[in-house]
């Protein structure tokens, strides 16, 4: 028998490397007998591959998981639940046209008839307030009460250890206290809960202890009860930043992108809709957008470069033009240039050569296409100069991008887009899994073109980031854009209040 | 353990060109073998199923009749590919085309008209197989509807169609009630190529085709759209191409040149229309589009080599006893190896062990 004081779970020492990458770089976390405990951190910190390593989803390349004082190999996720470790995924993974008693005995092979598991429905959801009509089809369901039999589905296999990834992203807040009651109940009840979020507010209401994660490392371990939601987002968002201040002397210029009061639904279930977004960005400028994942960063990209048709014209104004019900193309031929977020298979097609993917954005902008009939020696062209100026490293005279490391690719579609000379350009994270030095040429290259003129708008996760290039941010969440304020004055707690959905002053 | 594909940086030009020849041999080795354990000479297989069919004008003329079709319907069909859309209904879209081209020289039978009437007939053909092959892609962009099955279901209600057409209208009068059209007027018919001979001037459609699909899908903006939206259809948004009207153009290209085959079918070999103008060209044509990696001229090269197995295929069945479905299988094995080699070129095969802590 293990020590009774001993920790549920204890992992110590994890590290786990993808690549060059170091996603957990001797990560420990301490997990107790009937506790709640928050892991938090932006996107990127490691909280998932964390908690697939516990899962047996992942295996460490370093490290050690005692459980219940005893050291233990979890080889897949199978393993993890005959020991009584649960998982509630953020994205669920159920069958639409089966019932809900279906669904969960699918989850439980052999394990009594369909009646059996629809009393034990019944019981487990009596017990913790989880409502559940088994012989309900799923796909009558809203996404709380789908929640809820995911939640059932690990609660039969009486789980020791209980974590979940994100449960509340999906919910109305009113779902959202039902799921926290459920929570507190299994608490009592002596089960160990993991709770994974970057929702500060639900942290502090409802968790015991919490683990802060930053770059793949544990950066605090607190009482979030005692801590200030300010305090909670400096330690997730991090403060020891370098203060780079680049921008040489410029002057700001007349307004070259608006945004008016523009309202887009969500294009797809897990999409975010866009309410009421205002933004003007003048000439000469950087304007950052912070934002965790999933607040309508990509909705908000496909809106400023076209991709998405805004409902009125006047929603969105390039250079005083109303632009909402033109596309791309349109769009760039009034001196736009835009670079997404992912940078193979959106930004750039990943078997095309270097050389074709000049072509992808730069058609219709100049010179690349006569009567119909492709200029390749034109296009060959082009793709030397971005090679050339952003030191694009690659094998071969023109090879297909897949082929080229994401630094490399995201400084030749950035260089791509620049070396048009846009007036306004809009990017989505420009330097999201970018090695630090294609990261500085790819920020010096931003503030060099605001500093020639152009209005330039950065979307990113990485405050870091966006206060070393921009002279003024705003914050996206849920859908909501916040007012901009000045990168100058505004402090890491402000933003990060923010991104957390609080309400800072507004000091626009 | 698991195997994965890593992409190769470049791969050098004679390599690429290496592939299907190796690819070729490999399968005609895999051949032999079957041939060997079924008790006959691979030797004489090869030289009966290979060398003969090309040793005479005869066999030449015969391999190309069968490659105008299969050329025709593939290069179509490459469009839809490269579009990542699967129309799998270019033997239904063949049959409308031999339907739509057949109005004139059927109306205009016994009125003395010039030439121009199979010209006529070609256009109307490619016409039909357009329209016909542009209803599973409306229904696609309009209402979401899979074009994988409408296609493939509308194969039958072309051929159904054919088959009242010749049993009710269009039956000839003085046909002994035999299901079948009259015989198309010498006016309505393409002309031989060779005096006497059986190569018509559709042979000449197919060339031109082949060149005129090379230029569009590799020189023009339009064929860049076809392709990038096939390859990441994000990227082809992002490019500012339109998705919904790719895909209906696609779909044109592919019916209309389906169509065009089948009227040429019908106007150059057949001369009149029958219940049944197609062994499976829209279908084996599938295969000939991938054996060719969806490259015009590759199309021809693999349409040769069906076309090969097919001729060759009949003189085995003849000469050694051999059976008819030995060709299929080495069509499949023809297909596989030409696959696996491609992707054998581009990729490495890494062995991934799954690290245990």
């Amino acid at each position: 028998m293990a020590a009774s004081d001993a920790p549920l779970v204890a992992m110590l020492g994890i590290v786990k490397r993808f690549g060059a990458l170091t996603a957990n770089d001797r990560v420990d976390l301490q997990i107790r007998r009937g506790e709640i405990h928050a892991l938090l951190g932006e996107n990127g910190a490691g909280k998932s591959t964390l908690v697939k390593i516990l899962d047996g989803l992942l295996q460490p390349d370093a490290g050690e998981i005692l459980w219940e004082g005893r050291p233990v190999v979890l080889p897949d996720p199978e393993a993890a639940a005959r020991l009584g470790i649960g998982m509630v995924f953020q994205h669920f993974s159920l069958f639409d046209n089966l019932t809900v008693a279906e669904n969960i005995a699918v989850a439980l092979p052999g394990e009594g008839g369909r009646s059996e598991v629809a009393r034990r429905i019944e019981e487990v959801g009596r017990s913790y307030g989880l409502t559940l009509d088994p012989s309900r089809p799923v796909w009558t369901l809203s996404a709380g009460e789908r929640q809820r039999i995911e939640i059932v589905r690990a609660l039969l296999r009486k789980p020791k250890l209980l974590i979940l990834d994100e449960p509340t992203s999906v919910l109305t807040p009113q779902e959202a206290d039902g799921l926290f009651t459920t929570l507190e109940r299994l608490a009592a009840d002596g089960c160990g809960l993991l709770y994974i979020t970057h929702r500060l507010e639900e942290v502090k209401r409802l968790c015991s202890r919490a683990t802060i994660m930053r770059g793949g490392k544990v950066v605090a371990a607190c009482d979030p009860r005692g801590e200030t939601v300010a305090g909670l987002a400096s330690l997730m968002v991090g403060a020891d930043v370098h203060e780079v201040r680049p921008a040489p002397a410029h002057a700001v210029g007349k307004i070259r992108l608006e945004l008016n009061n523009l309202h887009l639904p969500a294009p797809d279930l897990h999409g975010t809709p866009l309410t009421g977004a205002m933004l003007q960005v003048q000439g000469g400028e950087v304007l950052g957008i912070a934002g965790v994942a999933g607040n309508g960063q990509s909705e908000l990209f496909a809106a400023l470069s076209g991709e998405s048709l805004a409902p009125r014209p006047e929603d969105v104004s390039i250079d005083g033009a109303p632009v909402g019900r033109e596309g791309i193309d349109a769009r760039r031929l009034r001196n736009a240039a835009f670079l997404p977020e992912e940078r193979l298979g959106h930004a750039a097609a990943p078997r095309f050569t270097l050389s074709e993917n000049v072509v992808l954005s730069r058609h219709a902008t100049g010179g690349l296409v006569r009567r119909g009939v492709l200029k390749t020696g034109e296009a060959q062209r082009i793709a030397r100069e971005v090679i050339r100026v952003f030191d694009v490293r690659k094998g071969g005279e023109d090879p297909p991008a897949a082929t080229l490391s994401g630094g490399n690719l995201q400084k030749f579609v950035v260089g791509r887009e620049i070396l048009r000379e846009p007036g306004v350009l809009v990017v989505n994270q420009p330097t999201w899994g970018v090695d630090a030095g294609a990261a500085a040429t790819i920020r010096q290259a931003l503030v060099d073109l605001a500093a020639r003129g152009s209005a330039v708008v950065v979307i990113s996760q990485d405050l870091d980031e966006l206060f070393a290039i921009s002279d003024r941010i705003a914050v996206l969440h849920a859908g909501r854009l916040s007012a901009a304020r000045s990168a100058r004055t505004a402090t890491r707690e402000e933003i990060g209040i923010l991104m957390a959905g609080g309400h800072a002053t507004d000091a626009a | 353990m698991r195997l994965e594909l890593v992409p190769r940086g470049d791969v050098p030009g004679f390599v690429r060109l290496l592939a299907p020849i190796a690819a070729v041999a490999t399968a005609i080795l895999i051949g032999g073998l079957v041939v060997a354990l079924m008790g006959r000479s691979p030797a004489a297989a090869l030289d009966v199923y290979f060398l003969q069919p090309l040793g005479d004008s005869w066999g030449l003329q015969e391999v190309a009749l069968k490659m105008i079709p299969l050329v025709l319907i593939a290069v179509g069909l490459s469009f839809c590919f490269r579009a990542n859309l699967w129309n799998i209904g270019a033997e239904g879209q063949f049959v409308v085309g031999a339907i739509v081209g057949s109005i004139l020289p059927l109306a205009l039978h016994g009125a003395g008209a010039g030439p121009w009437v199979v010209v006529a007939a070609l256009v109307m053909g490619a016409i039909g197989g357009a329209l016909f092959a542009m209803i599973p892609a409306i229904l696609r962009v309009t209402l979401g509807v899979s074009e994988i099955l409408t296609s493939l279901m509308l194969v039958y209600v072309a051929q159904l169609g054919l088959d009242w057409l010749v049993r009710g209208p269009w039956r000839d009068p003085k046909g002994f009630n035999f299901p079948q059209s009259v015989m198309f007027e010498s006016s309505a018919q393409l002309p031989p190529l060779i005096e006497a001979g059986r190569l018509h001037a559709g042979a000449l459609a197919a060339i031109v085709v082949v060149l005129a699909a090379w230029f569009i899908l590799s020189r023009t903006l339009f064929g860049y759209g076809i392709r990038v939206s096939g390859e990441a259809p994000k990227a082809a948004r992002f490019a500012g191409f339109d998705a919904n009207r790719l895909v209906v153009a696609a779909f044109a290209i592919s019916g209309a040149l389906a169509g065009l085959a089948g009227i040429i079918e019908v106007t150059g070999q057949i001369g009149q229309l029958k219940p049944t103008i197609s062994p499976g060209y829209g279908f084996t044509a599938i295969i000939v589009a991938f054996l060719g990696r969806l490259h015009p001229v590759g199309i021809l090269f693999g349409a040769f080599a069906i076309s090969l197995t097919v001729i060759g295929g009949e003189n085995a069945q003849i000469m050694l006893k051999l059976p008819l479905d030995l060709t299929t299988v080495f069509q499949g094995v023809l297909l596989a190896c030409v696959l696996a080699a491609d992707a054998l070129v581009t990729n490495r095969v890494r062995i991934v062990r799954t690290v245990r802590a």
